[in-house]
């Protein structure tokens, strides 16, 4: 599928992302006398969404959904094992070297904790004039100086010459804010920006980033297993869990009328910061599931309070518009009707002739109760 | 008699350059039962004070001046084996980080039976079991897992095993620094459930110290907003999120998001904390405040009593009337000293 809408800066398709378990040179001799199949971890296991530009766009979902791999492969930090990724219409499996290179000046990062994303033997003029020398663009300091004071740290010749260790938190953050815009990329993923800062400083990092929304017409991908931050902070939301959208929408909406049992869970576990507030609690038995082996249907099953038999174990719920929900509203549930008159009991039903049949060459099917 | 008091309490850590006031001047008490919250940013003291509550303070820490009066007795002034004697038996501690506090080496069992049996010899092995199997039932945990290793756990059930283990010795004061900041939203939600569900069954009182003004919205009765190794104001949980007076919990209270409300205009504390070396005179708070006057960079403040709450704000009178909703303004924080500073700066260019 291709889409050549102008809007979209990035468009991801079924994008996958597995890590082999045991790559050791030990493991692989073994594998190979035995003959066993190597394991993957399914840290990303079909995201499919579009970023618009000038929007921004939420991945939540607690720690191991595969966020922060969706995020690093948005910016080519890890190659997809599936999928692709279309930047600005063009098939980033297909693109030559330059419209690679291209790409990574127009795609930049900021991580969770500015205390090891910068380097420490590097000044402050160094960390953000680096990506300047990589992608060869003249008129250095007129742009370090720059990215720095758009980022408040003011003067910028003050900060020129110090070392990460002399900032503060908060300050290191804007190094890499700065590092990250110096290039004017058409987008960012920010990887939980402000959670190793304190309180009082977030809001301040966070007015920044909205800035930088605002005056560069940047499309952002924030990732962060805080939701009363992204709600803040996003125009839409995706839901992960296990490697998979789970729901994904504008985020008033998401927020304010979850569909999904897991999204629904998710928002009722946020504390909130005012004693007058009751919450309902959703209490989600176990734990998240197995990434190596993963199981077959839905991969929330398990934990499911809502679950529904054969159609939940056996086929894998699609993230698609549903006809009783709101509008621009995916969830991948098996709860709701499919808007576009897909049957997931059609797939249940196939699945029963097949096992119908193997139970006519002698082994027990399950039987159909429903 | 409160169970615990604590009296102008002075906390310092040695440093090259001079003594660090981490705690300076704090007082307060808490009863038998209640739940009382401490926030604060990073450097405010609050762990300090934990720590000192239970007598694990750092080599360089000391206690300056003070008293920290726990059922009529002087912490303080005991030694090392009275101290020790208490812990877990009289005061317990949920740590941070559930994975760094278990024993890797032994089942959590075992780490829970040693303190039993060390603190009450001639427990005998049948009674100590039970024990376990009790509180892994009040925790919400399996006790046949109670013969796994930690690492067998996954991180929420290894915060569970600490909180079981905190309770097992029945202790009459519980400190839970930072309970769930290394947890997941799940997992958070469930542990501060049982935390809640916890001070209902058990009449131990339980002293929850975190940066995240909606864990202590959610399990304390009453909290302690400090700031630079003082105390900024104090009082019930509701009062303190309703109708502060102290110009820090506003800004503080109006610095979290919270997920139930639309558009949000989130309000930024421009600057840092004091340096504690040499902290400023007058109020701490002032370069950072958007209502400082002189007289607040000079006059260190005295307590005001407003209702149920106490506030360290010369100007904790007036804010009712017309200060209120002018500290409650988001642009109101870009006004500050500390804001303008940045400003200033960068006007020099």
């Amino acid at each position: 599928m291709s889409k050549t809408d102008d809007d979209v800066i990035l468009h991801v398709d079924d994008l996958k992302k597995h890590f082999k378990v045991d790559e050791g040179w030990i493991a692989s001799l073994l594998q190979s006398v035995t003959g066993d199949d190597p394991d993957y971890v399914h840290a990303v296991d079909g995201v499919s969404f579009d970023l618009k530009r000038g929007e921004t766009l939420g991945l939540a979902g607690e720690s191991g959904c595969g966020k922060t791999t969706t995020g690093m492969s948005l910016v080519k930090l890890h190659e997809p094992t599936d999928g692709d990724i279309h930047y600005n219409n063009k098939r980033l499996s297909e693109a030559s070297d330059e419209e690679i290179k291209e790409f990574r000046q127009n795609a930049q990062m900021i991580f969770q904790d500015p205390f090891e994303s910068l380097n420490p033997r590097m000044t402050v003029y160094d960390i953000v004039a680096e990506p300047l020398r990589v992608h060869d663009i003249r008129n250095e300091t007129a742009r370090v100086q720059r990215a720095l004071e758009f980022a408040e740290l003011m003067p910028a010749e003050h900060y020129f010459d110090q070392y990460p260790h002399e900032l503060s938190g908060g300050q290191r953050q804007r190094v890499a804010i700065a590092r990250a815009l110096v290039l004017d990329p058409d987008f960012i993923v920010a990887d939980e920006p402000v959670s190793m800062l304190d309180v009082s400083l977030r809001a301040g990092v966070l007015s920044l980033l909205d800035r930088m929304t605002e005056e560069f017409g940047l499309s952002v991908v924030y990732i962060s297993h805080d939701l009363s931050l992204l709600r803040h902070m996003c125009d839409r939301l995706a839901i992960m869990y296990m490697g998979k959208i789970v729901e994904k929408g504008p985020t008033d909406q998401i927020i304010e009328n979850p569909q999904h049992p897991y999204t629904q869970a998710l928002i009722n576990a946020v504390p909130v910061p005012d004693p007058d507030v009751g919450r309902e609690r959703v209490e989600l038995q176990g734990e998240v599931g197995d990434v190596i082996d993963v199981p077959t249907g839905c991969r929330f099953k398990d934990r499911c309070p809502k679950y529904i038999g054969d159609v939940c174990d056996q086929v894998v719920p699609p993230l698609e518009a549903k006809s009783d929900t709101g509008a621009d509203q995916d969830i991948a549930c098996h709860l709701f009707e499919s808007a576009e008159g897909y049957d997931p009991y059609a797939e249940l039903d196939g699945g029963r002739a097949e096992n119908a049949t193997a139970a006519n060459d002698g082994s027990e099917s399950a039987p159909a109760d429903d | 008699m409160s169970l615990l008091e604590v009296e102008d309490l002075e906390v310092y850590y040695e440093t090259e350059q001079g003594p660090a006031q981490a705690v300076d001047g704090v007082s307060f008490e808490l009863e038998e039962g209640e739940n009382l919250g401490i926030v604060g940013e990073s450097g405010c003291g609050k762990t300090t004070l934990a720590k000192s509550i239970i007598g694990i303070l750092p080599d360089a820490g000391y206690i300056n001046a003070g008293s920290i009066n726990f059922k009529g007795d002087d912490l303080t002034e005991m030694n090392g084996a009275q101290r020790r004697r208490l812990k877990w038996e009289e005061i317990s501690m949920i740590a941070q980080s559930a994975m760094n506090s278990l024993d890797p080496v032994y089942t959590i069992r075992e780490q829970i039976v040693e303190a039993i049996e060390t603190h009450r010899p001639g427990t005998g092995r049948v009674e100590s079991n039970e024990i376990v199997t009790e509180m892994f039932e009040l925790v919400g945990l399996d006790p046949e897992r109670a013969d796994d290793y930690p690492h067998q756990f996954s991180g929420g059930m290894r915060q569970r095993a600490m909180i079981a283990m905190s309770l097992a010795l029945d202790p009459s004061l519980v400190l839970a620094d930072e309970p769930t900041t290394a947890l997941d939203v799940i997992m958070q939600d469930q542990i501060l459930k049982r935390i809640s569900q916890i001070q209902d069954e058990i009449n131990s009182s339980m002293l929850v110290i975190t940066h995240d003004v909606s864990v202590v919205a959610e399990t304390c009765d009453r909290v302690i907003v400090m700031y630079a190794g003082q105390i900024a104001e104090e009082g019930p949980v509701e009062d303190i999120f309703n109708n502060p007076y102290h110009p820090y919990s506003i800004g503080l209270k109006r610095a979290f998001p919270n997920i139930r409300m639309e558009n949000q205009d989130l309000l930024s504390i421009a600057g840092y904390p004091p340096e504690l070396i040499d902290p400023p005179e007058g109020c701490r708070f002032a370069e950072r405040c958007p209502m400082a006057t002189d007289r607040c960079r000079e006059e260190v403040p005295s307590e005001h009593e407003m209702g149920d709450l106490r506030t360290y704000c010369h100007y904790a009178e007036d804010i009712d009337q017309e200060l209120r909703p002018y500290a409650d303004d988001p642009e109101t924080w870009e006004n500050t000293v500390a804001a303008k500073n940045a400003g200033a700066q960068a006007g020099d260019d």
